[in-house]
């Protein structure tokens, strides 16, 4: 019958592919704003707050204090990497792209998958990084948390990715880091990366366990300190990155939707 | 005041409609953007959508695309529905504003395209040299002029090598050069064969661009046809003669005419069906150096959208 059809498909995967995530990926990097809040920022605060005398000669677990900080500082950086990755829907949508990208064949999932993708790549860069600046600068863990506190702090960084999905979808802005990094850094204070939860006070001690950052720094840590209750750690986790995932997908929803 | 007719740039490919709307409507809320339009589009025309800003050419123009859906009504590109016919590629658009990244370069730019549409790097080529922006490749999207993005938008839509290529007000902002060379970039793309339509309101590209004009207004269509055609439809034509000792009367008796005017050896007699009078000046009178002239688009768009109540 008609020709117009003859060799045209649809990509696998919705459009999901390694190219697409290599443009991306090459995209977020040569943004240096990204670059400075997601890799350099969390190597600056450990050299800062995690290298002095005291921390390095202080023990904690099988490692020193300056250990402890900078399996801290690795969350905070992969927080801050995958949130980055998550918010930048809301840079794409106020230029019009995902509009433009709804003229392809992206399955809206597939785009998501490819946020998500580059979050956890960017998050695994962020922890690296910082582990590199570490070993160069006084911090001392056993050979098994080195590599078990890195890869928790990384997985824990999922959370942080439907975060900024979430809140990429919510707020259309071409700054919504601006907005995000702030809140970010209050809640790690708030959670005990920064602090101690213990050093907080009894109220403050309580309200910090129902915080996002809380659960994720304590299981980041949990092969440094061996110490902690891990279950309420977990529950904290799975509570919050149901809550997110659930919200990026409402609004998700609302963004695909075709009125 | 609708006038529908074949046009013969349609004569090329047969079956399957382009573009089929049939009584589309679109709300939004109490207010009704398009409002029933029916149109059948065939392979290989080029229709300029045409009409004020607020007719309904962009809500028309995001339902072929897919990205609005029909309140009542539907719309079909080659035969399917619109959204299918966007992911392979059988759509695809210029649209008026956004959907670039400044933080891509213009050849990161249409390489995305190309892997979402599954094309290789040959195409990504052709693409950027048919849009004229080979040169440019390197540039950062948001160094870009306005007319140079325009043609990196328009080197995307080319990617997948579109049936049908849609242009939404594609010109706006840009300057006269700009426009010229974004015209003759989407001319000599249309010689291939490609269906083409462009919504727009400047006059001057419907007619010099276009085989077809659709006039909407909001959210109808009021007239439908050739450039010549609409314009004579929409405001008759003058035929001007030289006729000494005319009867001005008698001219005004004449079928669809709607002034005449003696001045001095020569009448000047505007009418609907201008043929018919010449036709009646050259058998019937002393009537010599003929000459029909039509209004120009603009005089023919203003009395076709302009405003029912009286001023």
């Amino acid at each position: 019958m008609t020709t117009v059809d003859a060799g045209r498909a649809l990509p696998r995967f919705g459009g999901f592919s390694l190219p697409l995530i290599g443009l991306e990926l090459r995209r977020m990097m040569r943004n240096r704003r990204t670059v400075i809040f997601t890799l350099i920022m969390p190597a600056v605060f450990f050299l800062l707050f995690g290298t002095n005398s005291a921390a390095r000669d202080q023990r904690v677990g099988g490692g020193n204090v300056t250990g402890y900080i900078l399996v801290s500082m690795a969350m905070y950086g992969a927080m801050l990497a995958t949130t980055s990755g998550g918010a930048m829907v809301s840079i794409e949508r106020a230029a019009g792209w995902s509009r433009q990208l709804r003229l392809t064949p992206l399955r809206p999932a597939a785009y998501v998958a490819v946020k998500l993708v580059l979050a956890m790549v960017v998050g695994a860069v962020s922890v690296v990084v910082a582990f590199a600046v570490g070993s160069l600068s006084g911090a001392e863990l056993p050979v098994h948390a080195w590599i078990e506190c890195g890869l928790l702090a990384w997985a824990c960084a999922l959370v942080f990715a439907a975060f900024g999905l979430f809140m990429g979808y919510l707020l259309p802005s071409e700054n919504v880091m601006q907005v995000l990094g702030p809140v970010l850094a209050v809640l790690s204070f708030a959670g005990g990366l920064f602090v101690p939860v213990d050093q907080l006070g009894h109220t403050f001690a309580t309200i910090a366990k129902f915080t996002p950052v809380y659960g994720v720094g304590e299981i980041a840590r949990y092969p440094l300190v061996q110490d902690g209750n891990l279950w309420l750690a977990a529950l904290n986790v799975v509570a919050w990155t149901a809550l997110f995932a659930a919200g990026a997908m409402w609004r998700f929803r609302r963004d695909t939707a075709r009125v | 005041m609708t006038l529908t007719m074949d046009t013969p740039a349609a004569a090329r490919g047969s079956g399957t409609l382009a573009v089929e709307l049939s009584g589309a409507v679109k709300r939004f809320g109490a207010v009704t953007a398009v409002d029933g339009i029916s149109l059948a589009i065939r392979p290989g025309e080029v229709v300029a959508l045409l009409g004020p800003n607020g007719a309904g050419k962009t809500s028309t123009v995001d339902m072929l695309l897919g990205l609005s859906q029909p309140t009542s009504g539907t719309a079909r590109v080659y035969g399917r529905a619109p959204q299918e016919a966007v992911a392979l590629g059988l759509v695809s658009a210029v649209m008026q504003t956004g959907g670039l990244l400044k933080d891509y370069t213009v050849e990161e730019t249409v390489r995305l395209t190309a892997v979402l549409f599954g094309r290789g790097r040959a195409h990504v080529e052709q693409a950027l040299q048919r849009a004229g922006i080979a040169d440019i490749r390197k540039r950062l999207v948001g160094k870009c002029s306005g007319g140079q993005q325009q043609r990196l938008r328009f080197a995307m839509a080319l990617l997948p090598d579109p049936e049908l290529l849609i242009l939404d007000e594609p010109t706006t902002g840009m300057d006269v050069a700009g426009r010229h060379d974004f015209w003759t970039a989407i001319r000599d793309d249309a010689r291939g064969g490609r269906t083409v339509i462009f919504a727009t309101h400047y006059l001057e590209e419907a007619d010099a661009y276009a085989d077809r004009v659709v006039f909407v207004r909001r959210g109808r269509i009021v007239a439908d046809g050739t450039a010549a055609e609409v314009k004579a439809l929409a405001s008759g034509r003058t035929v001007r003669a030289t006729l000494p000792g005319a009867d001005e009367a008698a001219l005004r008796a004449l079928p669809t005419v709607e002034s005449a005017e003696v001045r001095g050896d020569t009448v000047y007699v505007h009418a609907g069906d201008t043929d018919a009078v010449a036709r009646h000046l050259l058998t019937r009178t002393a009537a010599r150096d003929l000459e029909i002239t039509s209004r120009n688009l603009e005089e023919a768009f203003l009395t076709l959208t302009a405003e029912e109540d009286p001023r």
